[in-house]
């Protein structure tokens, strides 16, 4: 006697009910606070944001703490939420040149103006386990502080522009519409800026790999940290029915200029060429990978060959979003039955009518 | 001076499930050529535009399709009606249009100025939305094609005098062509691309579509 | 017209302080949805041809069927009568989320009656109840190119589609039959929608092909993370790629369902223990339950269900 397997409504009911249970986790401890989590996790809320193209601290701690702590879960569900919102437009190009800087550096040049500014960075940090912070039992001092106003803090591509060492920070046409992926059908070739967008919102992971590969050969693009800025910028949003700009706050954000192999031809003289990243919040590793595979997928721009995975606009947009590929991976898991059932059959009658050839085999094995 | 009553009211009551309607019969009739729908929801668009073409504008255009509006419609009020309702944008260029409308009686301009797609994107192609006097009283013509079991007729009453010769050489063009909606007043037809088209009479000169099969 | 669900589904968890927005009626908003239904209709004009379509993010992952979901909330509206199946069955995991998500967010009618659905939105099967006019069915796609494994470039297999360039995948059919003896693709059998397109069926089993040939339910299919939305329309011929001297041909199955007795139906196996007992039963539950009510009797039916039920 059979009885078919029934209540899948009850299992997945019964399946929540334990998830819940394990993300609360000990009810004898305090539950995580959203402002914990965007005080003390905070490069965990940023990746959250970037990844999930929304700039809200507290909706991207509310995702991670739902998530328990996995990012890619985070990340979808953040997006999800955004998928939902409304859309009143694009705000003006963020000025990074007026960033209220928290760290800068240049590996280009010893010194320069507006210097060099560490910032909370984990750089010459030695990776050693801090036992005070198993029971917060030392205390935090409180950091240096810098008087005086925030100036405007030049950019190293504009040195190198004003020489005319640099190719020019490409102007898109005076009636261009920024393009935005999640609410158009991707088409290849891509315009830069629908690559940009894809690969700040990339897999950190993915672009750190890629990146990491072009310095191994596979699309070599000889990159120097032109610059790496962190800091506060001003977002800004036109209203032409109102015919004024209007601010919506600040933002922090990460930014990289690499400056890459020069570029020259009988007719122009040889000129560096530019790779750029820029993330949500505080992540170097992001924004210096994504410049990296920037500058790569500009192959084509500069007559190159494309000889490495870096280098493929498809290969790499394809597969540069974690949401995405986490899906359709984790979609192995769902029933496949119907289809297996139709390769077994297969199987099955290939390997009948095989049999007698392997016996004759196996047979005349024996006999030698 | 457009009267501004008319420009916003007349809309969908429920736009959500006004839309949802819409859509269905629209579909339905795009997936069964021949077969007449009905806009049976209140609306009242500006004249000179239909009941049916005013409920296909407002399910359909939005801030992404440009539309292009024959020129006795761009002189009424219809264009504050779909900014106001839909906020679609005008185009004067036919090949830029994704929605083209026609009142009664407009003349047909060529099928082959508007966007005909190309053979990679065939979808991005113009659907004329075009208003006759009746679907049943006029010539009758036999379709067939996809969505349709042998074959199925509809007898429009003021279709554009070279409509059929044009459809005939839109079907020619195949993957890429025009889609059309029939209206008048509260009803509609749909020709996909792929339907053919023929007059039932013989002394009409018989649209020889030339088959898309390879 | 009858709007029993005219207030929008609110957002169940709240986020402390910040305001989570209210969903839309079917989840999507207008916007969207228009986008999608503008690509419906165009991909109902060019039969089998793949629209590309902004898909948006759903509240359920990539590969799982967010195409599928997507056009079901594009085209349900409040007096649609809604199925969703995952290998036939209407109890499968999958199945019963998408539709519960439906229940939530359109408070639509749901059935598991194959006769009774408006719509029915499936992953892997075609029902084995014959399809009506009226009906629409939904496929989830997760690779919606058919040439994609063969090339796997999407601007080539466009330039591909648009020359009408198929001789590829002959080939690869044909070097099955050279190395195999017969045509090696079980699943998502390569058609020919309309005597031009060649469209991927999704992975449904090839035994399930002649049933999209000529169907009377407008077929839509749906590839969420691939951006892409096809369809065939009714009546529209829908042909299984092969050759001459290698017909297509469908699985046949050497037994009846073991628990309706029914025959030429698509069969799945179940293991019943570990000393290589098996049966076979419909992978279509609806239309196995259906039969076994009107008194087919399988072998393997448990004849105290039975007496019980009398």
């Amino acid at each position: 006697m059979y009885v078919a397997v029934k209540g899948g409504e009850k299992a997945i009911a019964n399946a929540h009910r334990l998830l819940a249970d394990r993300r609360r986790g000990d009810r004898s401890l305090p539950g995580l606070t959203i402002a914990q989590l965007i005080g003390q996790l905070g490069l965990a809320v940023d990746r959250v944001m970037a990844e999930a193209s929304l700039y809200d601290q507290s909706l991207a701690a509310l995702a991670l703490k739902q998530a328990r702590g996995d990012m890619i879960e985070a990340i979808f569900l953040l997006r999800a939420y955004r998928t939902t919102l409304p859309r009143f437009g694009a705000s003006v190009p963020l000025e990074t040149g007026r960033m209220q800087v928290e760290r800068r550096v240049s590996a280009t040049y010893k010194d320069l103006p507006g210097g060099q500014l560490l910032g909370p960075t984990f750089d010459y940090t030695h990776r050693l386990l801090d036992p005070d912070l198993l029971n917060e039992t030392a205390e935090v001092e409180e950091p240096a502080r810098r008087d005086g106003e925030a100036e405007a803090v030049m950019r190293v591509s504009d040195i190198l522009d004003r020489e005319g060492l640099i190719e020019p920070d490409g102007e898109m046409p005076e009636d261009h519409v920024p393009g935005d992926l999640t609410r158009e059908p991707m088409e290849f070739p891509m315009p830069r800026d629908l690559r940009l967008q894809a690969l700040a919102r990339g897999d950190e992971g993915f672009l750190l790999a890629l990146g990491y590969s072009t310095q191994r050969g596979y699309g070599r693009t000889h990159p120097f940290v032109g610059e790496i800025r962190m800091g506060l910028v001003e977002v800004e949003f036109e209203v032409p029915e109102l015919g004024l700009t209007l601010s919506l706050g600040e933002i922090r954000i990460t930014e990289c200029q690499m400056v890459n192999q020069f570029k020259g031809s009988a007719k122009a003289p040889p000129q560096f060429t530019r790779g750029y990243g820029l993330v949500f919040g505080q992540s170097e590793r992001k924004a210096m990978s994504m410049s990296l595979v920037d500058r790569a997928l500009r192959t084509g721009e500069f007559g190159e060959d494309v000889v490495a995975p870096a280098q493929d606009e498809e290969f790499v947009i394809s597969h540069c979003d974690n949401v995405q590929a986490t899906g359709f991976v984790e979609h192995l898991k769902l029933p496949h039955y119907v289809d297996f059932q139709a390769e077994l059959d297969l199987v099955r009658r290939m390997r009948a009518r095989h049999k007698p050839a392997e016996e004759t085999t196996e047979h005349e094995e024996a006999a030698e | 001076m457009p009267d501004r009553t008319e420009t916003f009211a007349g809309g969908f009551a429920n736009a959500v499930f006004d839309s949802q309607a819409v859509f269905r019969t629209l579909m339905d009739c795009m997936a069964r050529p021949g077969q007449t729908g009905e806009v049976t929801l209140s609306l009242a668009p500006p004249a000179p535009l239909g009941i049916a073409a005013g409920a296909v504008m407002l399910t359909l255009c939005d801030h992404d399709t440009p539309v292009w509006l024959s020129p006795k419609l761009s002189q009424s009020p219809v264009p504050g009606w779909l900014a106001f309702h839909g906020g679609a944008p005008l185009t004067t260029e036919r090949h830029e249009a994704r929605f083209a409308f026609f009142e009664g009686r407009a003349p047909l301009p060529s099928l082959g100025a508007f966007a005909l797609g190309s053979q990679e994107y065939p979808d991005r192609s113009t659907t004329l939305i075009i208003e006759v006097a009746s679907l049943d009283n006029g010539q009758p013509l036999t379709l067939s094609g996809p969505g349709i079991r042998d074959t199925a007729g509809i007898a429009p009453n003021g279709l554009p005098a070279d409509f059929l010769r044009q459809w005939s050489g839109n079907g020619a063009l195949f993957p890429r062509g025009v889609d059309v909606v029939l209206t008048a007043g509260r009803r509609l037809v749909a020709l996909p691309r792929t339907c053919k088209i023929t007059a039932k009479t013989l002394t009409e000169s018989v649209a020889e579509t030339p088959a898309s099969e390879g | 017209m009858s709007a029993p669900h005219t207030e929008p589904v609110t957002a169940p968890e709240s986020a402390g302080e910040a305001e989570l927005a209210a969903y839309n009626f079917a989840y999507l908003d207008e916007q969207t949805k228009r986008m999608i239904r503008r690509a419906i209709l165009k991909a109902i004009a060019i039969p089998g041809y793949q629209v590309p379509f902004a898909s948006r993010e759903m509240p359920m992952p990539y590969g799982w069927g967010t195409g599928g979901v997507q056009v079901t909330a594009a085209i349900i509206g409040p007096e649609d009568v809604l199925k969703v199946i995952d290998q036939g069955a209407d109890d499968t995991t999958n199945a019963v989320s998408i539709r519960a998500f439906f229940q939530k967010v359109a408070a639509v009618r749901a059935t598991t009656h194959t006769a009774d659905a408006t719509i029915i939105q499936t992953r892997h099967r075609i029902p084995e109840h014959t399809l009506k006019e009226g009906q629409v069915l939904v496929y989830q796609v997760p690779i919606p190119e058919p040439l994609r494994f063969l090339e796997p470039r999407e601007t080539e297999t466009r330039k591909m589609h648009a020359l009408e360039e198929y001789g590829l995948m002959h080939v690869k059919l044909y070097e099955d039959i050279a190395r195999h003896g017969r045509i090696a693709t079980t699943y998502a059998y390569p058609v020919k929608v309309h005597g031009r397109y060649v469209m991927d069926p999704s992975p449904t089993p090839k035994f399930d092909n002649p049933k999209m040939h000529r169907s009377e339910a407008l077929q839509l299919f749906g590839a969420g993370r691939e951006k892409r939305i096809y369809a065939v329309p009714p009546h529209t011929d829908v042909v299984s790629l092969d050759f001459e001297d290698h017909p297509f041909e469908v699985q046949q199955f050497d037994r009846p369902c073991a628990l309706c007795g029914a025959t030429h139906v698509y069969l799945d196996e179940v293991v019943l223990d570990d000393r290589g007992g098996r049966m076979f039963v419909c992978s279509d539950t609806d239309y196995c339950e259906t039969r076994q009510a009107e008194g087919h009797v399988g072998e393997m039916l448990a004849t105290s269900e039975r007496e019980a039920a009398e």
